[in-house]
């Protein structure tokens, strides 16, 4: 392959990544921010996105795509959350005990999602997004109108005046950092949330260990060709399913994280862009549909949330309006998903293009050759992944 | 009784679940006191604002592109040539004209841009196109606070630049067609003539454009692209074609809603705009391949149907305000019924 080719190759398939370093590189100075100011900020969101972020692992493995359903599962968190604070449980008791209540709903939500995703190969990113929609109309359904009067409710604090539904922000005061606060370390004037990363780094571990047995290794070749896996005697349609289904029990225990840290729950829209910021956290750290790694979570996350933290005042700054700061970070997120799925269909298609070339026997066969077996080795072409 | 089988199939349960339900709303309306000319007026009222851009959707579910799911961009262009009739002082049926033959170039390249990029990505065009409209939605905010409109109405008093979140049209072009030749018959109904006319063109338009060499060559690119791609269609060139004609539309469609509804509304509001555009089409029968005028008219006037019943009817049955939960199970759970039906074979 030539210097060129493997330029315009390490291009494309970190594009997302360069212009993203770019921009919040320059957005530094702008900004005012001290260089220790945003340090801080990364470690403390690392600690309360990445696990959240992590979620997304698995169904890339699957062959599923950026799972937007995983919202459903941040959903079955914050229900669990409620109910901790309804019965006045405090400190990190609260916390499990609402992962405790989030669990059995978020398995259900996630066997509900896998089997709707099943439904719909080939679609399932735009499937899973809708599907955020059409449980979230089901969760106000609950929170608004169940809870307090089919379901009752003993803290009258946190019920709307009207006698029945959940206000619209609930104070989680009880339980607030109390994961955080378990064991803080002080190093250099940076406070480091210790219990928060252990249980991240446990997950990391996890995620390492169950990619190595058999369901783990069933996973990823039914991610490579649903066909030769079905052939090969995997449960295929099963196997997707546990893949979502654990993708949304993790997403249920990161939304608990992530609330524990943020202190309140708006009742009605925390989870409106959980899905967003976690899928656009993860391509901006380099994963594509296709292919994702544990790196690509933290890279994605700090890469990520420095932009959201320079952006708004070097909006303020540059132009003399937070508003444009505040919509630039939302267009950067939004463009960057598009850009990673544009790039990834392209390079798909080019791969399959170049494979269809090689077989009708083209002048230089050695790189259609080597064009076929990226495009078998996962449609994206960048085989190879740790 | 097989063919009543098989036509439920076709037609799917929750369309019929749906059919049922508006029925039984409309039923019960006089029973809650809420009265049954206005509520049959605002349907036919909501019907015509919206019906355009459900058509909109039409060109590229039948030329393969599926649900225009980026249908803000036509929207965008819509607001585009709204304001920009407003900064140029256009009144009257000239302002409303003015308004879309303004929109209409930046409709046309940014559905040429939007084309380009679809067909280098065919077969995941949904969730990209979901995407782009986001951004590019977010992209226009920053530009609604930067271009140098200078309209008095339309600017932020305090500032003296900078466009307003919602920008009225009264004094411009409010209702000018909704009350061309509109009927009143007593004090709460009102026959909107002049908008379902306008409604009525656009639709006969499509129905000619799809009868024509152009159409069918679309349709046939959308049954199947090898096939039409064998048979000397240029595949490329018939997207290209149907995605345009979905933006210009969709720059009509907010234009006929805003003359309506008597606002502008700008920044983030054309993102939830697109889903029950989306969602009306499907109630109306369409599958994700296939749509035709019936389902437009059927599908808006079912979607819209019920979301004016729900908040007055249910409202005053239990209560309490539903709509809102209702409106976002309903449109969400039909475009999710719709995407995970088996694609049928066409016969």
């Amino acid at each position: 392959m030539s210097a060129q080719k493997k330029f315009v190759k390490f291009f494309s398939q970190y594009a997302v990544v360069i212009i993203f370093v770019m921009i919040t590189v320059a957005a530094i100075p702008p900004s005012g921010l001290s260089i220790k100011y945003i340090l801080q900020e990364i470690i403390t969101r690392l600690g309360r996105n990445s696990f959240l972020v992590l979620a997304l692992l698995l169904p890339i493995y699957a062959g599923m795509g950026l799972n937007f359903g995983m919202t459903l599962g941040a959903m079955a968190g914050q229900v669990g959350l409620i109910f901790a604070v309804n019965f006045g449980i405090s400190n990190w008791h609260g916390l499990l005990f609402a992962l405790l209540v989030g669990l059995p709903i978020s398995v259900f939500l996630g066997w509900i999602c896998g089997l709707v995703m099943n439904r719909a190969k080939g679609r399932e990113m735009v499937t899973g997004y809708i599907l955020a929609f059409f449980i979230n109309g089901i969760y106000q359904f609950f929170v608004m109108y169940m809870l307090g009067s089919v379901i009752p409710m003993g803290n009258r604090a946190i019920v709307l005046s009207r006698g029945y539904g959940i206000r619209n922000t609930l104070n989680l005061e009880s339980v607030r950092q109390s994961l955080d606060n378990i064991l803080v370390l002080r190093v250099g004037g940076y406070a480091v949330p210790v219990v928060t990363f252990i249980i991240i780094a446990l997950l990391c571990i996890f995620i390492v260990w169950f990619k190595k047995t058999k369901l783990g290794q069933d996973m990823r070749a039914v991610g490579q060709d649903m066909v030769v896996a079905e052939a090969a005697g995997i449960p295929v349609e099963k196997t997707r399913i546990i893949a979502i289904i654990i993708s949304t029990v993790l997403a249920c225990a990161g939304q608990i994280i992530f609330l524990q840290n943020m202190g309140n729950l708006a009742t009605y829209n925390a989870h409106d862009q959980t899905g967003f910021f976690a899928v656009a956290a993860i391509l901006v750290g380099g994963a594509s549909v296709t292919h994702a790694s544990i790196a690509n979570v933290f890279i994605g996350v700090t890469l990520l949330h420095s932009m959201f933290v320079v952006s708004p005042l070097a909006g303020q700054k540059l132009f003399g309006s937070a508003m444009i700061g505040e919509y630039f970070r939302q267009f950067i997120g939004y463009g960057v998903i598009a850009l990673s799925l544009v790039l990834y269909a392209w390079r798909t298609r080019k791969a399959a293009a170049d494979a269809r070339l090689g077989l009708r026997g083209g002048t230089n066969g050695s790189t259609k050759v080597s064009a076929v077996k990226n495009g078998a080795n996962g449609a994206a072409g960048n085989g190879g992944q740790a | 009784m097989r063919n009543l089988k098989t036509f439920i199939e076709d037609f799917g349960w929750p369309r019929i679940i749906i059919f049922f339900f508006l029925i039984f709303l409309f039923i019960m309306a006089p029973f809650v006191r809420v009265r049954l000319d206005a509520s049959i007026s605002d349907v036919l009222n909501r019907f015509g604002q919206n019906a355009i851009m459900v058509l909109a959707m039409v060109p590229m579910i039948q030329s393969g592109c599926g649900l225009n799911f980026g249908l803000a961009l036509g929207i965008v262009s819509g607001l585009l040539g709204a304001t920009l009739s407003l900064q140029f002082q256009l009144h009257g049926i000239l302002g409303f004209l003015g308004a879309i033959a303004l929109a209409a170039p930046f409709a046309l390249v940014l559905g040429w841009f939007y084309a380009k990029l679809l067909n280098k990505v065919k077969g995941e065009e949904m969730t990209i196109a979901m995407y782009v409209g986001f951004s590019f939605i977010m992209f226009m905010c920053i530009m609604w606070l930067i271009l140098p409109y200078n309209n008095p109405t339309m600017v932020w008093g305090y500032a003296g630049k900078g466009l307003r979140t919602t920008i009225t049209v009264e004094g411009y072009w409010l209702k000018i067609l909704n009350n061309f030749l509109a009927i009143r018959i007593g004090q709460f109904f009102v026959f909107p003539t002049g908008l379902l006319l306008f409604v009525g063109l656009f639709a006969f338009l499509m129905w000619l454009f799809l009868r024509s060499k152009t159409g069918t060559a679309m349709t046939a690119v959308g049954s199947n692209p090898d096939f039409a791609r064998a048979s000397g269609v240029d595949v490329d060139k018939m997207r290209t074609i149907s995605i345009i004609i979905s933006t210009f539309l969709g720059a009509v469609g907010i234009i006929v809603y805003e003359q309506s509804f008597g606002f502008i509304q700008l920044y983030t509001a054309p993102s939830p705009m697109v889903f029950p555009a989306v969602a009306a089409i499907l109630i109306g029968g369409a599958s994700i391949n296939k749509a035709s005028m019936v389902n437009v008219l059927v599908g808006t006037i079912l979607f819209q149907g019920l979301l004016t019943m729900t908040p007055s009817v249910i409202n005053s049955l239990l209560q309490t305000d539903m709509s809102e939960v209702i409106r976002i199970i309903v449109s969400n759970g039909m475009i999710l019924y719709a995407l995970t039906r088996k694609i049928k074979v066409s016969k």
